[in-house]
């Protein structure tokens, strides 16, 4: 009864946040509602089959990807598609689907521990580990160890982790029940050395190990393998997706072997993910003016790296755009972490409230530029020499282009 | 320096220490260099290898606690750092890796750690952590004039007689008593974390002048966006007068 009353005036406050045009209303009724009742989430939680999903980068997609692969089992999903991964965004996502049997739930990094003795889940998914707004996340050796603490206490959970990331691993490997994924790993600035030991890894393609205190890469039953995934009986499936890029693939491969665990298989599991075209506004093609626009979204420097390597080749225009707003951190050192070099050449264009950031930061990689005010001024600039545009931003920059051209989904 | 090879800029255990962007201050000084027509080179070099011993500057960048203690037994067992800083190399360190020039500092759990003992300073934890801009002004006597950038630590430095503080905070918290940064002789380290030579090109080039002798100008055009940004940033977080 608690529960139906806190999930009521919660929906209610929702419904007002978004008639009012605050946001996506996703966030306002999980606070009004563990107000009334601190408990609400596991109250919601209790006797669903809970999935969380959490790391630095995918988690959004991921967590759509797996609601996907989890269609075939029929019936309601609940999930927090709209990325609002703390207490209050997964009480609003259960208390919307009162009768949704499972729930697929993005997690901050930081709240791990915490949810996972909330909800009691049945899978928790590593995606990866790497340095993320420095000034309002958590130093990352220390999440790791918190990851590995949570899931040490959580004998119940089957753990779905990266075994490519040598971080996650080790916070996975105190888990009773894990699937180990070779899902890859782009960006390995925070990996070179040992977790548990701190030597120096010795890492080969894929593999890595320790040679002070043994810790390695364990055996994998899911493999990305370029554009295929392998699955544990070691037969090679094309992924064909929707969704561009290796990171994606990735995300996929993690999404079946989520599905596995509930019993769905991969053939029917594969073709509910190739129909997922975009994630909140991500991926999404948007027309202005007789531009194809395309809005890619990512907020570190391993987020920008997969984002690169997606971006369409010359002659299209790269509009980059960077914002240092609370929820994108109010630091914008991370850009001389991401190599820019590749962008020479190309027909680049800068926008943002930090613009003067990139711009040095481009100059100093010796890629040449345009400042751009605004969205339209980005699209004067790419009409001059092509009919659509590359656009990737980071969080606020990102949500800003988007209303800009109507809200897109 | 050697006037027959090119500057070298050593980038002192990158697996370990570099947390957020701190590769920017190796691109400012070797963008700085070459566009003065001094050819320079970036050395990383991981702490499974050896300091070299013939860099002309060496940079030290952030990290957590326990790489930041790694990393420091690492650089003493291997000596190339102190036999480098005692042959007149310049040491540039930010954030963790300044607090490991001192005497001392505080490691995982605050237990005291012994520093590399390249500046008369020790640090410990402080009550809460400085996160946000922090603005300086640099002692008159390195004629750099005004700091801005970014800290992120929860360090505390005390400095001994004999290193000077870089700076004063005007906004921020840096050593935690008004002052910022230490330096002594061409040891220079600060609380501006990641990529603080960045907006800061007067102290990237008090470091290069340092390891090079006087240097010829750089064209303006070179200097307007980076001077641009230095004014935003300074503006963003004075009030305005």
């Amino acid at each position: 009864m608690r529960a139906r009353v806190a999930t009521t005036v919660g929906s209610a406050a929702a419904t007002v946040s978004r008639l009012a045009g605050k946001g996506d209303g996703s966030v306002i009724g999980g606070i009004i509602g563990l107000r009334l009742a601190p408990d609400l989430l596991s109250l919601l939680a209790a006797g669903r089959q809970v999935v969380l999903v959490t790391g630095t980068n995918g988690k959004t997609t991921t967590t759509k990807l797996i609601t996907a692969a989890l269609a075939p089992l029929g019936g309601e999903i609940a999930s927090n598609i709209y990325g609002a991964n703390m207490e209050a965004g997964l009480t609003s996502a259960l208390s919307r689907a009162p009768d949704a049997r499972v729930a697929v739930l993005e997690t901050d990094e930081k709240y791990i521990p915490a949810m996972i003795k909330a909800t009691q889940p049945k899978v928790v998914v590593l995606l990866n580990l790497s340095r993320d707004q420095m000034d309002r996340a958590a130093e990352i050796w220390l999440l790791a160890r918190r990851w590995r603490e949570a899931i040490g206490n959580a004998p119940g959970c089957r753990v779905v982790a990266n075994a490519d990331d040598p971080l996650v691993a080790w916070a996975a490997s105190s888990a009773q029940q894990v699937t180990w994924v070779a899902a890859g790993q782009r960006w390995r600035e925070d990996s070179w050395c040992c977790p548990h030991c701190g030597a120096h890894l010795q890492r080969n393609g894929d593999d890595w190990s320790c040679k002070e205190c043994g810790h390695r890469r364990p055996p994998v039953s899911w493999i990305l393998d370029g554009d295929e995934v392998i699955d544990p009986t070691g037969r090679p499936t094309r992924l064909d997706l929707a969704l561009p890029g290796r990171a994606n693939r990735s995300n996929a491969v993690i999404a079946l072997a989520v599905a596995e665990a509930f019993g769905v298989h991969i053939s029917q599991a594969l073709g509910e993910l190739r129909k997922v075209t975009s994630v909140a506004g991500r991926y999404t093609q948007v027309q202005r003016r007789g531009c194809d626009i395309r809005l890619l979204l990512a907020k570190n420097p391993a987020g920008w790296l997969e984002a690169l390597d997606v971006m369409a080749p010359a002659p299209t225009p790269i509009l980059l755009s960077v914002n240092a707003q609370g929820p994108d951190g109010k630091d914008t050192s991370w850009l001389w972490d991401v190599d820019f070099r590749r962008l020479r050449g190309r027909h680049v264009l800068v926008g943002g409230e930090r613009k003067l950031d990139l711009a040095v930061r481009l100059e100093a990689d010796e890629v040449a530029f345009k400042l751009v005010n605004n969205i339209d001024e980005a699209v004067d600039a790419a009409l001059t020499v092509a009919r659509n545009l590359e656009v990737l931003a980071n969080y606020t920059a990102f949500q800003q282009y988007r209303v800009a051209l109507g809200r897109v989904q | 320096m050697n006037p027959n090879r090119s500057l070298r800029l050593v980038w002192v255990y990158p697996d370990l220490l570099s947390t957020y962007g701190d590769r920017g201050n190796a691109l400012v000084l070797e963008r700085r260099a070459k566009l003065r027509g001094i050819p320079a080179e970036i050395i990383e070099v991981n702490s499974d290898e050896p300091v070299p011993r013939d860099g002309d500057i060496y940079l030290m960048g952030g990290g957590e606690d326990l790489p930041q203690t790694l990393a420091t037994k690492r650089l003493m067992a291997d000596g190339g750092l102190h036999a480098a800083a005692q042959n007149g190399a310049v040491v540039f360190a930010v954030c963790a890796g300044y607090q490991m020039l001192g005497t001392e500092f505080g490691g995982a759990d605050d237990m005291p750690v012994q520093g590399l003992g390249l500046l008369d300073m020790r640090s410990g934890r402080g009550e809460k952590r400085a996160v946000g801009e922090i603005v300086a002004d640099v002692d008159p006597a390195l004629n750099v004039g005004q700091l801005t950038g970014f800290e992120n630590h929860q360090g505390v430095t005390r400095l001994g007689p004999h290193a000077r503080p870089l700076a004063r905070a005007t906004l921020g918290t840096g050593n935690g008593d008004g002052t910022e940064g230490a330096y002594a002789g061409r040891v220079l380290g600060t609380y501006l974390h990641g990529p603080a030579l960045v907006r800061n090109p007067n102290l990237a080039d008090l470091l290069l002048h340092w390891a090079t002798g006087p240097l010829p100008p750089m064209s303006p055009q070179s200097e307007e966006l980076v001077n641009r940004l230095r004014q935003e940033r300074l503006a963003a977080v004075t009030p305005s007068s």
